[in-house]
């Protein structure tokens, strides 16, 4: 890896405007590192010759206005790019061009980025392993056998190795956070209504989040500052004023109160997240902040309340994918038939699993046992944390139950996958704000993230802490480059 | 009139049968653009020509509601006296079909825009008000064309996001004929209000007619079937009469009613069964994650109140008194907005009395005989109003009035020009008619004498003779006056 595609994106653009080296310089570096590391399988759809174009025109015009001026940036295969492929990882979606671009990704290039290329993950974003994908898994730069989590997979390991210098994904019940944990990188999952969904393939409407992913604490509120904003055009977005989350960004959280829920501490933990916990309260208390333990009783019921939630409103939301319009389309004799030979080539097993349970829990007769329930406890879930904000600013919790695991270790027992998101899916059933920052490593040198979770449109909070954190920790990516 | 006489029963051999219908109205809100796009919604485009990324259901899209929508229903709601939800909810309605690109319909479940309310018909027997149930706002789907290609089928997406108000009815309406009043009454309220035009041949309102029988003094419902998407009033009322038959045979031959959705077949005036219960949809309705519920300010409510027009009943009201109008009357002139406006344009200046004898019995045979709406009327309410005027103004008689009629409906010419032109104003100078009074007399001595002995029906004669005289122009009162006078 060369120098400068080790820089932070803070100090990539401030390299930029100081003219230490040209925005194509950079683009060049990126798409160097992206194309000796294909067996990473981050990307789905390269776009270097539109980037390398893009950075020339930055070079001509030389417009600095911008808060990611001269930047190449790869992103989720989850947003829609103007007249760039579009798949989601999915073969049904496999030639699907957009006419249209996403707002988030739009509101990335009107501060000065361009796009690099479309970066894998698990098929419509159900995976937390980017084993789910139509275009192959993604590898961890952590470890060849290893994976990068998901469903934000390919951003997650992009990042990390560098072939991109900040990317952007999706976050449902954690697939921003927890593969920002597997590879020791930042991932910020924003309130829900913060970022805009339109343009984005949805997977849950009421739990999609768009979030940055970078490569520390300051980047992240770059990002987040680049993509956050009101948009007419989803009805869930917030009418709401983004803070300056850059200039007011600060690791004095002297004062803060941190709220410590017991019932995060679960069975079958490794120590070393108990003891990566216990350090991210000493780093915190150091910073001056108060730790308080609370009490989120309604926690255990999180994730199967998720797996009601999320997959009822996935099997809605994947309906339109039926060969009729666009995508994917097998012959049938008759329109059902071309209906079930499309949608049986074209998904993959687990969002046929996801579709399945969907379909189920919204069936007549099982509707009230079920999806109404579920809301229900959902609405308790959420009520623990509005309690517990009454006494504290922000909650500390370890991001993931374990470090990255290897590739085929969970993909038999979709349980034990799901089990992998049980500390990150209560916060998207909840609507709130929160962050994975990289703390330490495992005995087997693999990364590990805490995850601080703050209150509705208080990034600002959680930015801070974890600045405070990432000050403490001294994470290193210590990283040899294997891949390439 | 006695009710009784009016009632619709289905005889049956064994038991006479009352007959139980309700409505569901699907009625195109009136509005440039779609539910949830900015779509137009004109009709009669090229296919596919009036389709957003939102409409077809690319990745990615999310629905806007439009506000328009919401106010044209709430507006709706309250036509129709009904409770107005502050707080509705939009769900989906979850199905595959090819015109159906979301996979799903957005549509109002449990928590409809709009609550109870009434719809008051005005039959031979008198007034009989039938409940509304509820109105909900949803999205139409778009047509699917399976005749233009052997192998193939083809989508049309233009009406696929219009905007429908669902109305339902409560189970009250009794007969055909209260079908026929209620369907008209409903879509003559939304065009006072503007809020849908009532088109039937464009689609702009269809209805799902559920249909049950029960013998007379039953209390309990007997099952119904629905019979799906008719788009005449004339089809459903026949169409009711064929399945209210089928199911009394049904039931008198010891056999059951499947509650079903059949179709109406227009060709052979039968319905078939399109599917059961048992294969009905399950539409896993759940709330639309896409959309926040939809929450109304009461503010708003209120100032559509305030801006609501007169409706037809209110105009019958103030018609009847202070109009001197008959219920019959008021009635006939409320049934539509245009025909109520045309009359009161035609008594701004002219006789209401006659204007409202000239519109209900010359002008709308007229327009019966020609096939035409008042709207096409080919004699304007200006030209009316002025024929009217001639007429009690005593310059043409009634007889000469119904010749420059005719003659005006030939590009709605003014009937002063004809009446000039032709010298058709009514001769009312008493001295002129005398003349010819005493013209006919002399030539008739022999008549005289009998009418004068006793003969009094010969009166009639005289006037004939005295109008043919006078080409028909002699004002008749006048006529009658003198003649009256020079035969004592």
């Amino acid at each position: 890896m060369s120098i400068i595609s080790k820089l932070s994106l803070t100090e990539i653009i401030n390299g930029i405007k100081n003219k230490k080296f040209s925005s194509e310089e950079i683009t060049k570096e990126f798409i160097e590192n992206s194309k000796k590391s294909k067996k990473l399988n981050a990307y789905i759809t390269e776009c270097f010759d539109e980037a390398i174009k893009s950075a020339k025109d930055f070079d001509k015009k030389k417009d600095y206005k911008g808060l990611l001026s001269g930047v190449p940036i790869a992103v989720k295969d989850l947003f829609c790019t103007k007249n760039i492929k579009t798949t989601a990882g999915s073969k049904i979606l496999h030639n699907f061009v957009p006419t249209y671009e996403s707002t988030v990704t739009n509101n990335l290039w009107s501060q000065g980025a361009f796009l690099l290329g479309k970066l894998n993950c698990d098929e419509f974003a159900m995976g937390s392993s980017n084993e789910t994908s139509f275009f192959g898994n993604v590898i961890n730069p952590f470890g060849e056998k290893l994976v990068p989590g998901g469903s934000s997979g390919g951003s997650a390991s992009a990042l990390a190795a560098g072939l991109t210098p900040a990317t952007i994904g999706t976050d449902t019940g954690g697939s921003i956070r927890q593969p920002a944990s597997f590879t020791g990188t930042v991932g910020l999952k924003p309130t829900y209504g913060r970022c805009s969904r339109w343009g984005i393939v949805a997977f849950a409407s009421s739990l999609d989040q768009a979030g940055p992913m970078t490569n520390n604490v300051e980047d992240c509120a770059l990002v987040l500052q680049a993509m956050s904003g009101y948009d007419p055009k989803d009805s869930t977005s917030a009418d709401k004023k983004v803070d300056n989350y850059i200039s007011n960004l600060t690791e004095k959280v002297k004062g803060l109160k941190i709220g410590i829920p017991k019932e995060y501490r679960v069975e079958n933990m490794p120590n070393e997240i108990d003891n990566l916990w216990k350090k991210g309260i000493d780093y915190l208390k150091d910073a001056g902040a108060i730790i308080k333990n609370i009490s989120l009783p309604h926690t255990m019921y999180a994730l199967s309340t998720y797996y009601i939630v999320a997959p009822a409103e996935a099997s809605s939301n994947l309906a339109r994918y039926d060969g009729v319009k666009y995508g994917h389309r097998a012959k049938g004799k008759n329109l059902i038939e071309m209906y079930e030979n499309t949608r049986s080539e074209g998904f993959g097993d687990e969002v046929k699993r996801r579709i399945l349970i969907g379909t189920y829990v919204l069936s007549s007769g099982y509707y009230d046992a079920y999806y109404l329930k579920a809301q229900k406890v959902r609405q308790m879930i959420k009520n623990d944390f509005d309690k517990s904000f009454n006494d504290v600013d922000a909650i500390l919790t370890p991001s993931t139950p374990s470090s990255a695991f290897k590739i085929g270790d969970k993909s038999k027992d979709p349980v034990s996958m799901y089990l992998n998101d049980i500390f990150t899916v209560p916060v998207n059933l909840s609507g709130l704000p929160a962050i994975s920052v990289p703390a330490g490593y495992d005995k087997n040198k693999l990364p590990l993230g805490l995850q601080i979770i703050g209150k509705p449109f208080d990034e600002q909070t959680i930015l801070n802490l974890s600045l405070a954190i990432e000050k403490r920790a001294n994470f290193k990516k210590n990283l040899e480059v294997w891949w390439n | 009139m006695s009710k009784e006489k009016f009632d619709y029963f289905i005889n049956g051999k064994k038991n006479k049968w009352e007959v139980i219908i309700g409505l569901e109205v699907h009625a195109q809100v009136l509005s440039k653009s779609k539910l949830f796009s900015s779509s137009s919604t004109k009709f009669g485009a090229d296919p596919n020509t009036q389709v957003s990324l939102v409409d077809s259901a690319f990745p990615g899209m999310l629905p806007v509601i439009n506000e328009f929508c919401v106010e044209q229903s709430v507006k709706t709601g309250l036509g129709l006296k009904a409770k107005i939800n502050l707080n509705s909810i939009f769900d989906r309605k979850n199905y595959f079909y090819a015109d159906l690109p979301q996979g799903y319909q957005i549509s109002q479940y449990k928590s409809p825009i709009v609550g109870e309310g009434e719809v008051i018909l005005d039959m031979p027997y008198g007034t009989k008000k039938i409940g509304i149930e509820r109105l909900h706002l949803e999205q139409d789907a778009g047509k699917s064309i399976h005749d233009m290609d052997p192998d193939n089928s083809f989508v049309d997406l233009n009406r696929s996001g219009v905007a429908l108000m669902e109305i339902v009815s409560k189970p009250d309406l009794r007969s055909p004929d209260e079908v026929n009043s209620y369907v008209k009454k409903l879509r003559s309220i939304m065009r006072y209000l503007g809020t849908c035009d009532g088109n039937m041949q464009e689609g702009s309102l269809r209805a799902d007619v559920n249909v049950s029988v029960r013998k007379i003094g039953d209390k309990k419902f007997g099952t119904r079937c629905e019979i799906k998407n008719v788009n005449s009033i004339k089809f459903m009322q026949m169409g009711i009469e064929y399945e209210a038959k089928r199911q009394v045979e049904l039931l008198e031959a010891g056999e059951k009613i499947n509650q079903e959705t059949r179709l109406y077949d227009t060709r052979k005036n039968a319905t078939r069964s399109m599917r059961t219960k048992e294969d009905a949809h399950d539409y896993r309705y759940f709330p639309d994650p896409d959309l926040q519920p939809l929450k109304l300010d009461k503010s708003l409510i209120d100032k559509l109140k305030k801006e609501l027009p007169e409706l037809p009943d209110q105009k019958k009201e103030r018609f009847i008194k202070e109009h001197n109008l008959s219920p019959y009357e008021a009635n006939i002139l409320v049934s539509e907005k245009e025909i109520s406006e045309y009359y009161e344009k035609v008594i701004k200046e002219s006789d209401k009395k006659l204007a409202t004898n000239w519109i209900i019995v010359e002008l709308f045979s007229v327009l019966n005989k020609k096939n035409l709406s008042i709207s096409e009327s080919p004699v304007s309410e200006k030209n009316l109003s002025s024929l009217i005027k001639m007429i009690s103004s005593g310059k043409i008689s009634g007889k000469i009035a119904k010749a420059v009629f005719e003659k005006m409906q030939e590009g709605d010419r003014d009937p002063n020009q004809i009446v000039e032109k032709e010298g058709l104003t009514q001769q009312s100078d008493p001295k002129e008619l005398e003349k010819i009074i005493l013209d006919v007399l002399s030539k008739n001595q022999d008549k005289a004498t009998q009418y004068k002995s006793g003969k009094v029906k010969l009166f009639g004669y005289f006037v004939g003779e005295v109008m043919k005289a006078s080409k028909g122009k002699a004002n008749p009162k006048l006529v009658n006056d003198i003649l009256k006078t020079k035969l004592k």
